[in-house]
């Protein structure tokens, strides 16, 4: 092993033995470190998952799967039932997809086919900063602004032309399954613009050469050629904007209603799980109360977790880079 | 015949892709709206008093943020603290140690903790720090906000250590530095820039978040003193005033959202102006 | 009867013999390796290597791609180690003391490495040239400001530097980027330096100051450089190793290699037959 050794020639060092020691220490440390909170982060959602299932059981025990279909929410009188929020929640997402989706794609069309390169980044730069406006931001402009607007433009259209739609009826007091979704909506247009222009962005030049050259026009190329050949990521996106209204909070909780009721008008309030848990954490008391908010909890944590593993397995199959943009 | 179903194609080509223009200028002109009104409505109920005063009880007009705006800081300080070494040494060892398989399952792991909505992280941090407890605090706060930190730490460091050329690395050792020495004192700083604009990008998001606070941090009227004391933050006075019947609230909400909103932007556009100049210099 | 490329070689060692004139009739070795077999995975890529480098001369490898001289090259410095999955066996002598078993970081603080394609720190001039002496314990202020000189001004580049030291290296040109990282390798007073084609991305002008300088590298360190360009071995080594196929085919002084080399798979190589 070596010691202490002199250079030759014009050596004016030495080494000192004791540091050769530290250095292989602070290799192993290295590594034991890093790899300690690699560790942690495996335990963390472990635990995570574990805390959710633990504080259900009373609820579990309580209801079973019963739980999951009826539509009774009474704290007082001690019953509870999940599916007012399942039904708002999917609800809710629903119609959010339903206008961000061809809105979105149609957008992430111009940008990655059309808009030339400088003006297609600066758009997306600024399309990309809307995903980052605090939820809350949205609520209070949902509430002030979007909900006055829907009740006095929208309303009036839709109950005039599709009044007959069970969809459309009842009275609107603003707060309803209608605004929640088209906040939504407007939250998660981002999400697919971004992912589908990257998605588009990645289909080979070769392929929309192949259709111009036999003549097709532009939007034949892309609605025929470039669209079929990232659909995988363009369906991935879908899900992840789906991910991420599903676990949305603080807009919905703002512009829904709070109420737990199902109905078929759009124009009714409603409730989503994300926002009962909000609304009513805090001030719930009683073991089954408390048990049946985290049982919700669980139920949203596990939907996310499969909608978001199939977004990533359909992105990952499409995307540029192979890092799936979110 | 021919030319009458050319005719037809071209109109369809130039009705489409006109329609996709103007989706785009829907979105974009959906992101203008909010800033432009925000910046409208928000800065008009700005004054002093918003930065310097406490709230006002209910009832009374007047009063501020000044403890929101603080108890945030705090909280931020506390999530950072947890989320970013933990984060970042994980994305150390994905990037410069860890083996195929384990690493897919890391990365497995990290995603599915990032695809938790927030409210769940909330629930979790409950349980963890406020019950055991019995008191709502900033430190649970920062707890549930340091978990939200984590997954985006780890990735963003992954990404940027692992852009840095391996050439670098072999010069290092080369001249006789240990693989952690190599990692800390030459991979790590080449890839600063990216890493430090991320953990921006970081902060940005989750000072935005109220979901996880509501009943982590609670909320507090007055100054919230130590870490383990409810504590007021700027998102969720937001949310309580903007459900409060008084007019007054409501302008003072505005305001709050104009400086919150102000904050999460400007980070946002210095950090990815930072990346995307990191990039184009690494291209030579 | 020789060719007009066996002329140029000719005229070329003919330097070789005046300077190891200079020298000591029997050169002590510096390294030696021993029966040295080196995997990658399950492919051997170095075939019983045996070979003794001399102290204070130039040799040089050469061969065609992929003959294994980079490898071995790799080994001396225990580079190859980084990669997963490689196995090693036999000896390798350093100053009688087998480097294989030694600590690597003390072996590659001996033994230094300049790399083709030149590498600096995202760092500042005079941070790039102290990073060996600070990772390897040597803090003191003065004892890096005295190195850093002594090293920039051993690698021919003090005069072009000496005023922007804290200017980030990133800004020098690329010839100058690949003296710099030689005076990175001498600051840690190597007893070996290793250099692998170190020339190969450089324009003719700055390849001849690196030659120059390599000369002059002799009196303080043993230089082992592999170059795939003949002339260049030829100008500069004292000894020279041709490899072929993992395996040292010839290892002898220069002048003999190019002149009189005893195997055929040596004279076709250098004639140019192949390669």
């Amino acid at each position: 092993m070596a010691t202490t050794s002199t250079y030759v020639a014009n050596g004016s060092l030495t080494k000192r033995r004791s540091f050769l020691e530290r250095l292989r220490a602070g290799d192993e440390l290295s590594y034991l470190v890093t790899l300690a909170c690699s560790v942690l982060i495996l335990l963390l959602v472990a635990l995570i998952a574990g805390e959710l299932w633990f504080h259900s059981q009373p609820t579990v025990k309580t209801f079973g799967w019963h739980f999951l279909t009826s539509s009774t929410w009474n704290p007082n009188g001690q019953k509870f039932g999940a599916l007012p929020f399942i039904y708002g929640t999917c609800i809710t997402s629903l119609l959010a997809l339903l206008i961000a989706v061809p809105l979105g794609v149609a957008c992430s069309i111009f940008l990655a086919e059309m808009a030339p390169p400088r003006i297609s980044n600066l758009l997306t730069f600024l399309i990309e900063l809307l995903a980052a406006v605090p939820s809350v931001i949205y609520g209070l402009l949902g509430i002030f602004v979007l909900v006055p607007l829907i009740r006095q433009y929208l309303v009036p259209v839709l109950t005039h032309s599709f009044g007959f739609l069970p969809l459309f009826q009842g009275t609107f007091y603003g707060v309803s399954i209608l605004s929640a979704g088209l906040v939504l909506s407007v939250m998660v247009v981002p999400f697919i613009v971004s992912v589908s222009r990257e998605v588009l962005l990645a289909v080979p030049v070769e392929q929309r050469e192949a259709a111009l050259a036999l003549g097709a026009t532009k939007w034949e190329t892309t609605w025929q050629v470039v669209i079929p050949y990232a659909k995988t990521g363009i369906i991935g996106s879908i899900f992840l904007a789906l991910a991420r209204a599903l676990g949305e909070t603080m807009a919905v909780t703002m512009v829904i209603g709070n109420t737990p009721v199902i109905s078929k008008s759009l124009f009714s309030p409603g409730y989503s799980i994300a926002a009962v848990i909000a609304n009513e954490f805090a001030e719930a008391s009683g073991e089954l109360y408390i048990s049946s908010l985290i049982f919700l909890g669980l139920v949203l944590f596990g939907l996310t977790i499969v909608i978001n593993a199939g977004a990533r397995i359909l992105i990952l199959t499409t995307s540029r880079s192979g890092v799936a943009a979110s | 015949m021919s030319t009458g179903i050319a005719a037809r194609r071209r109109i369809v080509n130039s009705v489409m892709l006109s329609l996709s223009g103007i989706a785009t200028i829907a979105v974009i002109g959906v992101l203008f709206f909010i800033l432009g009104y925000l910046l409208w409505h928000g800065g008009r109920s700005l004054n002093p008093d918003f930065f310097t005063k406490l709230p006002k009880p209910a009832g009374e007009t007047g009063g501020g943020m000044a403890n929101a705006i603080i108890g945030s800081g705090k909280v931020l300080l506390l999530a950072a603290l947890i989320g970013v070494p933990v984060g970042f040494l994980a994305g150390v060892y994905l990037a410069e140690y860890s083996g195929k398989t384990f690493a897919f399952l890391i990365r497995y792991t990290v995603d599915l903790l990032n695809g938790v909505p927030s409210i769940v992280i909330g629930i979790v941090a409950y349980a963890l720090v406020v019950r055991p407890m019995r008191q709502f605090s900033a430190l649970a706060g920062g707890v549930a906000l340091g978990i939200m930190m984590i997954p985006i730490a780890v990735r963003t460091t992954e990404e940027f250590l692992r852009a840095v050329p391996n050439s670098l690395r072999e010069g290092a050792m080369a001249l006789g530095a240990t693989k952690s020495k190599t990692i800390f004192t030459v991979v790590v700083p080449a890839a600063m820039s990216g890493l430090a604009s991320g953990m921006m990008l970081n902060l940005a998001r989750v000072a935005g978040e109220t979901a996880p606070l509501l009943f982590t941090a609670l909320g507090n009227m007055f100054w919230s003193r130590g870490w383990l004391k409810p504590i007021a933050t700027l998102p969720v006075m937001i949310y309580n005033y903007a459900l409060a019947p008084e007019e007054d609230l409501h302008q003072q909400a505005w305001a709050a959202g104009f400086v919150l909103l102000g904050l999460v932007l400007l980070i946002n556009i210095t950090a990815r102006w930072i990346i995307a100049r990191g990039r184009s210099s690494s291209r030579r | 009867m020789a060719t007009p490329q066996q002329q140029q070689l000719l005229k070329e060692t003919e330097i070789a013999p005046q300077i190891s004139s200079l020298n000591k009739p029997v050169p002590a070795h510096k390294l030696n390796a021993r029966n040295l077999n080196f995997y990658y995975g399950s492919f051997q890529a170095l075939h019983d290597i045996s070979i003794d480098i001399a102290q204070n001369k130039i040799t040089a490898f050469i061969g065609p791609s992929g003959c294994g001289k980079s490898t071995f090259l790799r080994t001396m410095n225990r580079m190859n180690e980084a990669l997963r999955n490689t196995r090693v066996n036999g000896e390798l002598l350093l100053d009688g003391q087998n480097l294989l078993h030694l600590d690597v970081t003390d072996v590659r603080r001996r033994v230094g490495m300049v790399f083709q394609k030149s590498n600096p720190f995202p760092k500042s001039i005079f941070d790039n040239v102290a990073y060996g002496l600070r990772v390897n314990g040597f803090g003191k202020k003065r004892v890096i400001e005295e190195a850093v000189e002594r090293s920039l001004t051993r690698a021919a580049l003090w005069s072009e530097v000496k005023d922007k030291l804290h200017k980030p290296a990133a800004a020098l040109s690329g010839g100058q980027q690949q003296r710099l990282c030689i005076a990175r390798a001498l600051a840690v007073e190597p007893e070996v330096l290793l250099l692998d084609e170190p020339c190969s991305a450089l324009d003719p002008i700055a390849t001849r100051k690196i030659e120059e300088l390599l000369f002059q590298l002799k009196d303080i360190t043993t230089v082992v450089i592999v170059t795939h360009n003949m002339q260049q071995a030829a100008r500069l080594a004292d000894y020279t190793g041709f490899f072929l196929m993992g395996k040292l085919i010839e290892f002898s002084e220069t002048r003999k290699i190019f002149q009189n080399p005893s195997k055929k798979e040596t004279e076709d190589y250098v004639t140019g037959r192949f390669g």
